[in-house]
């Protein structure tokens, strides 16, 4: 009986170590049966680190990947702060995602550095919905302080990687310690039976879950609030339309 | 004797130190007045009391006719030197005011390039006040009269001639009065600014027997004087705006820091939050002997009734990491976007400050709009049929692009209320999607029949999601 006391006290030790008595247990579920069955607890830990990067062009432009992360956004309760280097987000595009102009406060930070920062100090107050920062550059140690700050708090933190130049984006192959890693990259729209543009669809990559594996979904990308759907032509089966996948970039 | 004369009055020939009956010659109808110190005196202190509440801690009247402010540690609130000193001529020409200005390292360089410099607004670099002052004239350095005539008597016209003399000669022949002028402006002796106060400021102040220099110690003190400053202003019922702290050295320099809030604060704990932050940007020098606190902005705040609401849930208050992020990355680099009636895209977002009371206000939802929008629209080469077809393929950023899908026009007239070009052009906006499934939002300038309504030339003006 004597070893297996001692593996029980190892495991609480670890536990302890790892924090996870503190993680709220919480999740914010995306709604689609297809990806909360992927993610344990169904659906994204409140309280945690999470990070967004486009595939492709949207690695630099990162226009998918900021819906996406409005998405989650919007249908978390209280302000949301919004930081970032570069002004050239379109805030009626977020309003359309769900997130109320009300809602977002935008920093502008001169630099990665000083947006790490802020980032930091907006998960640790507790009081926001939620905080996203647009950052190239996200070392361990940085992520490792995010992920402290939001598990204290329990707000969700979501780090939207965005890199001057594709070469630079092969940084996203490095691991943190965020608690899951997502690329969402453009896909052509959902056919309209008359010319035009349909709802857009992203090709929707679950490249890192902790406690869970890694999957990809063809989704429709958000609606006014912040939900992503399912196509139309998938929800029977997959099958019909093979999802193309583009050119890697990490 | 004429004492003042402002541009139109030099453009018809009238002249400082003018006697005023050769000044009612050359101008018909003359209206003179009385010279009035007392009175400019006044109007120079209300115009500092009013600097002091919005921009910095450290400010003095420089008379007859200036006013000299320290910059360090406030400038941060309003985005740097350059950013501060331009919102203070903005605001000072906004009421009639015309003002020279110009930062430098010490207060006789600032004086000097202010009032002789080649720019009216001039930014000398760190470390660059020598060099800026050299080739000004030796009025700039703020001397009496006599001694002024006296140099030109001997041909000193310029800061640079006086600086390549040797000094001792200088000193033994026109008194010590000289050398310390030129001193105070390349910074070889210090000059302390005695700040303005106005009667009635709200201050709370410590005198230390041994001066202290540990930041642990600055920041302990810091606290025991916020819960003294919040004792007083609640005996007023005000919340702090704006709050000095101002570190006098022994060495008879003060270092000041300064914090703004968004909303009325009278709460110690974050007060000494939002200060702690910024101890590092104080130089103790040799030690501080006497620390001031004092809230240089106050607003009423009178006792809130809390949520008592059994169901309702309390919205969480933000104003706290509003304000520490707003000391920290300046207060402009933090808002919130409103929307603006516009149609036109750029026009359509104003920022509004983070904490502004909520308007329910939103965009229009007819249209997807792009997540990011170029801030400059980019020149796209297109192949696409006029007047009102989307375009086939077309070539961005040196790579290629087939159209698959595209949505359009949606044309955007010009506001003819804003300029006269305006009144009849037109951009038509094309949603395109590439074969790759890319997005983008791209426009032509013009209706594509008429040249008067704009160049018919095609930009890219933004990226979907």
């Amino acid at each position: 009986m004597r070893p297996k006391s001692a593996i029980e006290t190892l495991r609480a030790q670890v536990r302890r170590i790892e924090g996870r008595h503190r993680r709220a247990a919480s999740v914010l579920p995306f709604g689609l049966a297809d990806v909360d069955s992927r993610l344990p607890g169904g659906g994204l830990p409140l309280g945690a680190l999470h990070e967004v990067a486009g595939g492709g062009n949207g690695a630099i432009d990162g226009a998918a990947a900021a819906l996406f992360a409005a998405g989650i956004a919007a249908r978390t309760k209280g302000k949301v702060l919004w930081c970032m280097t570069r002004p050239d987000l379109f805030a009626p595009a977020l309003a359309q995602a769900g997130l109320k102009p009300d809602r977002v406060v935008y920093l502008e930070g001169g630099n990665d550095k000083s947006v790490l920062a802020c980032f930091e100090e907006g998960l640790r107050h507790g009081g926001l919905g939620a905080v996203v920062a647009e950052v190239s550059r996200l070392s361990m140690t940085s992520a490792r302080r995010l992920q402290l700050a939001a598990e204290e708090s329990g707000t969700i933190g979501i780090a939207l990687r965005r890199w001057r130049r594709q070469t630079e984006a092969s940084d996203f192959g490095q691991p943190t310690v965020a608690v899951t890693r997502w690329r969402v990259s453009a896909l052509p729209s959902t056919p309209l039976p008359v010319p035009g543009v349909g709802r857009p669809r992203w090709l929707v990559e679950l490249i890192r879950c902790r406690a869970g594996e890694s999957a990809d979904f063809e989704l429709e990308a958000c609606d006014d609030t912040g939900r992503l759907a399912l196509p139309s032509d998938l929800v029977h089966g997959p099958g019909q339309t093979e999802v193309r996948r583009r050119g890697a970039s990490a | 004797m004429v004492l003042a004369a402002d541009a139109a009055a030099q453009a018809v020939g009238l002249r400082v130190g003018m006697p005023a009956t050769k000044a009612q010659v050359l101008v018909p109808g003359l209206v003179i007045q009385d010279a009035d110190p007392a009175g400019d005196a006044e109007a120079l202190d209300r115009l500092a009391l009013w600097m002091l509440q919005r921009f910095a801690p450290i400010v003095a009247p420089d008379p007859p006719d200036g006013i000299v402010i320290d910059s360090t540690g406030a400038d941060h609130l309003h985005g740097g030197e350059a950013a501060m000193l331009g919102t203070l001529i903005d605001k000072l020409a906004g009421v009639g005011i015309r003002v020279r200005g110009a930062v430098a390292d010490t207060w006789g360089a600032a004086h000097g390039l202010a009032r002789y410099g080649p720019r009216p607004t001039f930014i000398s670099a760190p470390g660059a006040a020598t060099a800026d002052l050299a080739p000004l004239p030796i009025t700039a350095l703020r001397m009496s009269r006599e001694l002024v005539d006296d140099l030109r008597v001997l041909g000193f016209e310029r800061i640079s001639d006086l600086m390549a003399q040797p000094r001792a000669p200088l000193t033994l022949r026109f008194g010590p009065e000289l050398v310390r002028r030129i001193d105070q402006a390349t910074g070889g002796i210090g000059e302390p600014i005695e700040p303005i106060r106005p009667p009635g400021l709200i201050e709370v102040r410590r005198a230390f027997a041994e001066p202290i220099g540990a930041a642990e110690t600055i920041a302990r003190y810091i606290g025991k004087l916020a819960v003294q400053l919040c004792e007083a202003l609640e005996l007023r019922a005000m919340g702090a705006r704006r709050l000095d702290l101002i570190c006098h050295r022994v060495d008879n320099r003060a270092q000041a820091v300064r914090v703004g809030t968004a909303l009325p604060l009278r709460d110690a704990k974050r007060m000494t939050r939002l200060f702690s932050d910024k101890i590092e940007t104080i130089d103790p020098g040799f030690g501080i002997e006497v620390m001031t606190l004092a809230a240089t902005g106050a607003e009423p705040l009178a006792p809130k009734q809390v949520m008592t609401n059994l169901v309702e849930e309390p919205e969480p208050d933000v104003s706290g990491l509003i304000d520490l992020l707003a000391n920290r990355v300046g207060e402009q680099n933090l808002y919130r976007a409103a929307p603006v009636a516009s149609d036109v895209p750029e026009r359509s977002v104003r920022r509004i400050p983070a904490l502004a009371p909520e308007t329910g206000a939103e965009w229009p939802c007819h249209w997807p709009r792009p997540s990011r929008l170029l801030s400059h629209p980019e020149p796209i080469d297109t192949v696409a049929l006029l007047p009102d077809h989307p375009p086939v393929s077309f070539t961005w950023r040196g790579m290629r692009r087939r159209v698959k899908r595209a949505d359009g026009p949606e044309r955007v007239f010009g506001e003819w209320w804003r300029r006269d070009p305006e009144l009849i052009a037109v951009r038509d906006y094309f949603r395109l999607e590439d074969d790759a499934g890319d997005r983008y939002w791209v426009f032509r300038a013009g209706d594509g029949e008429d040249p008067l309504t704009g160049s018919q030339r095609w930009f890219l003006h933004g990226i979907f999601g």
